[in-house]
């Protein structure tokens, strides 16, 4: 089919590996995200607080600057879980922002021009369609939670020594846990909003509105029912709840001792959300729908 | 079989495997391996069936599939896409079972579909790179493959627009050139030429012809469109609601019919027809003046004007009378018990 030859002739090269083609998505949605200035700009200033955070490291150990600024980084940022926990929190924060920005798109615009076809008449199958969607939020979020959060640890450990990595190989797998948790419901819940809500701006309010409605409706059912268990209609309560138990904090929402969640209670309740939005994931997409 | 015309009784009926296509004779493995296996494929959505039983061998470069709005093309295709699962039986494409096998298959087709389908903010050439990447080419192949697919259906010029920009015509050229651009073995094309002015019309119906007569791809051709499928296909199946109502070998039905005729006579043309059978033909006297006739391979149409000037008759008309694909499709359709009883029939068959 060469374009001089104007004759149709089959493909007869190698193929791709079957495993890394959902990748083909988010390679392809990068090159118009990041076409806009403003995603840049943004997505840029997501690695601000990593970087104060390194120098923050940086200066824990080093001791003529301390004395130079005069002032005593031990007592006023130590590093410890609560550093990491403010780090994981504060990162997931813009990681929310930029599932704002990029989120509702994803699978709506497909629907809209009647794209799923085309993917799914391919050797792509719906559970690949979905991860790859998935992925363009999971790598952007990877590149500003995680990924630079263990590096943190990773240039704490280098400058304290081996005993104190090995003393708090725990942090490290809060870190990863903890913004892996922000990250799969984050990419859950946006694809899974994309897909029922084709106009964006009521997708992106939408997504503002579970957290708000969420937490609206955690703090009514506790407070008519004097009860702890409506933190679990709470997502935002729910997530800082396994985050307190991943960085062993303290009740890093405030709440009041008797309403806070247990643990177990809180993992349980983001696995039903999360098969929940994996439910309605699957009612939704597919190449054609059925009237029945 | 009669005169390339199956006629399907029994709806459980196999669809006659065909002749050989344009490969000719000298392809028998796909002989051996029919293209589209219908194994009393069932479809249902929720208690409404859609597919009924459908069982065949379709082995032609070009299939058209006809049926009236309702009747289960668009289903059909994308039961054998693997986008509704059937509620009973299977088929097979290329001998894999559309069941356990439908990403396998779908490597090796390509589906253009009646809707305007694409992804949005998108050059034509990203967008179909796009999809020849998710179809398994590496990005440099697959980019490749998009320019040339985008000069091969005419879009050369345009590649570089934003597909939101096309006209209707340029969106089916685009649809067709992402069904192409991995080089399918079956090419699904669901209602290629609606909307197009006669031009793009034409210009579509030329592609697909191309590609069937390149020999490198199947064709399933869906359209409601007769003179689509008549220029384009050399088999059709013609489903009514939810069945196979009449399969079909064009090729083989124009070379039945090509000996076909039809004669208005003058003057008294008993001593005529007679001796019209003498020589071995059949005919019908379908009115007074008319009559219909098969002419034998060793009787030329001299000797009837030798004939009907020995018996004094005047030969006013003489038709070469075919039975048109429309012929078909409405003899389908008139069968009241969903295209089961009778499928098309030819003309009426002389009697002796």
């Amino acid at each position: 089919m060469a374009v001089h030859e104007h004759a149709y002739k089959p493909y007869a090269g190698p193929l791709t590996p079957v495993w890394s083609r959902f990748l083909i998505i988010p390679r392809h949605a990068y090159r118009d995200v990041f076409a806009s200035k403003v995603f840049t700009g943004f997505f840029a200033l997501c690695f601000v607080c990593p970087l104060v955070m390194a120098i923050l490291i940086y200066l824990h150990h080093n001791l003529t600057a301390m004395a130079i600024f005069q002032i005593n980084l031990q007592n006023l940022a130590p590093i410890n879980g609560v550093f990491f926990q403010f780090f994981v929190g504060f990162q997931t924060g813009l990681a929310f922002l930029l599932t704002v920005l990029m989120g509702p798109p994803l699978i709506s615009r497909d629907l809209a021009n009647n794209a799923l076809p085309l993917y799914l008449c391919r050797p792509f199958s719906r559970a690949e369609y979905v991860i790859g969607k998935m992925s363009v939020l999971l790598i952007l979020i990877s590149a500003i939670t995680w990924v630079p959060g263990e590096l943190l640890f990773l240039f704490q450990s280098y400058l304290e020594g081996a005993g104190w990595a090995a003393r708090n190989l725990w942090m490290a797998g809060a870190i990863f846990v903890g913004s892996w948790t922000w990250i799969l419901l984050l990419a859950l819940l946006s694809v899974t909003i994309s897909a029922w809500v084709k106009w964006r701006l009521a997708a992106s309010a939408a997504l503002f509105g579970l957290f708000i409605i969420s937490n609206a409706i955690g703090f009514t059912v506790n407070g008519v029912l004097q009860t702890r268990w409506g933190g679990l209609f709470n997502l935002t309560i729910i997530m800082k709840t396994i985050e307190d138990s991943l960085f062993r904090g303290p009740n890093s929402a405030g709440l009041p001792s008797w309403m806070v969640l247990p643990t177990p209670a809180a993992w349980i309740m983001l696995a039903l959300f999360l098969a929940l939005c994996l439910f309605l994931l699957t009612r939704k997409v597919r190449a054609y729908e059925v009237v029945r | 079989m009669e005169n390339g015309v199956n006629n399907i009784a029994d709806p459980l009926a196999s669809v006659a495997v065909l002749p050989d296509g344009p490969d000719g004779p000298d392809e028998p493995a796909k002989l051996a391996e029919p293209v589209i296996h219908l194994d009393g494929l069932s479809v249902q959505f929720g208690k409404r069936p859609i597919l009924k039983e459908l069982r065949g061998e379709l082995r032609g470069r070009a299939i058209g599939l006809l049926g009236p709005n309702g009747a289960g093309k668009t289903t059909l295709i994308h039961t054998l896409l693997g986008f509704h699962p059937p509620s009973s039986g299977t088929a097979h494409i290329f001998g894999r079972d559309i069941r356990n096998g439908a990403k396998q298959i779908r490597t090796q087709i390509g589906y253009m579909p009646e809707r305007d389908s694409f992804i949005a903010n998108m050059s034509c050439v990203h967008f179909v790179r796009l999809m020849a990447e998710l179809s398994g080419l590496p990005s440099e192949a697959a980019l490749e493959r998009a320019h040339e697919a985008l000069f091969y259906v005419g879009l050369g010029e345009a590649r570089y627009r934003q597909l939101g920009t096309y006209s209707l015509g340029m969106k089916q050229l685009a649809k067709l050139a992402q069904a192409i651009v991995h080089g399918p073995r079956l090419i699904f094309l669901d209602e290629p030429t609606n909307g197009l002015d006669p031009p793009a019309r034409q210009r579509m119906i030329e592609l697909v012809r191309q590609i069937r007569d390149s020999g490198k791809a199947h064709i399933l051709l869906s359209s409601h469109l007769l003179r689509d499928v008549e220029e384009c296909c050399e088999e059709i199946l013609i489903i009514k609601d939810g069945r196979i109502a009449v399969y079909c070998n064009l090729e083989e039905e124009r070379r039945a019919n090509r000996k076909f005729l039809e004669l208005e006579t003058r003057g008294d043309r008993e001593a005529f027809v007679e001796a019209i059978g003498t020589l071995g033909c059949e005919y019908a006297l379908t009115s007074e003046r008319r009559l219909k006739l098969i002419l034998q391979d060793d009787v030329d149409i001299r000797n009837l004007y030798q004939l009907a000037g020995e018996h004094k008759v005047q030969i006013r008309r003489l038709n070469f009378k075919r039975d048109s694909l429309e012929d078909i499709f409405l003899k389908a359709m008139e069968d009241g018990n969903g295209g089961v009883g009778h499928a098309a029939s030819l003309p009426d068959r002389g009697k002796q």
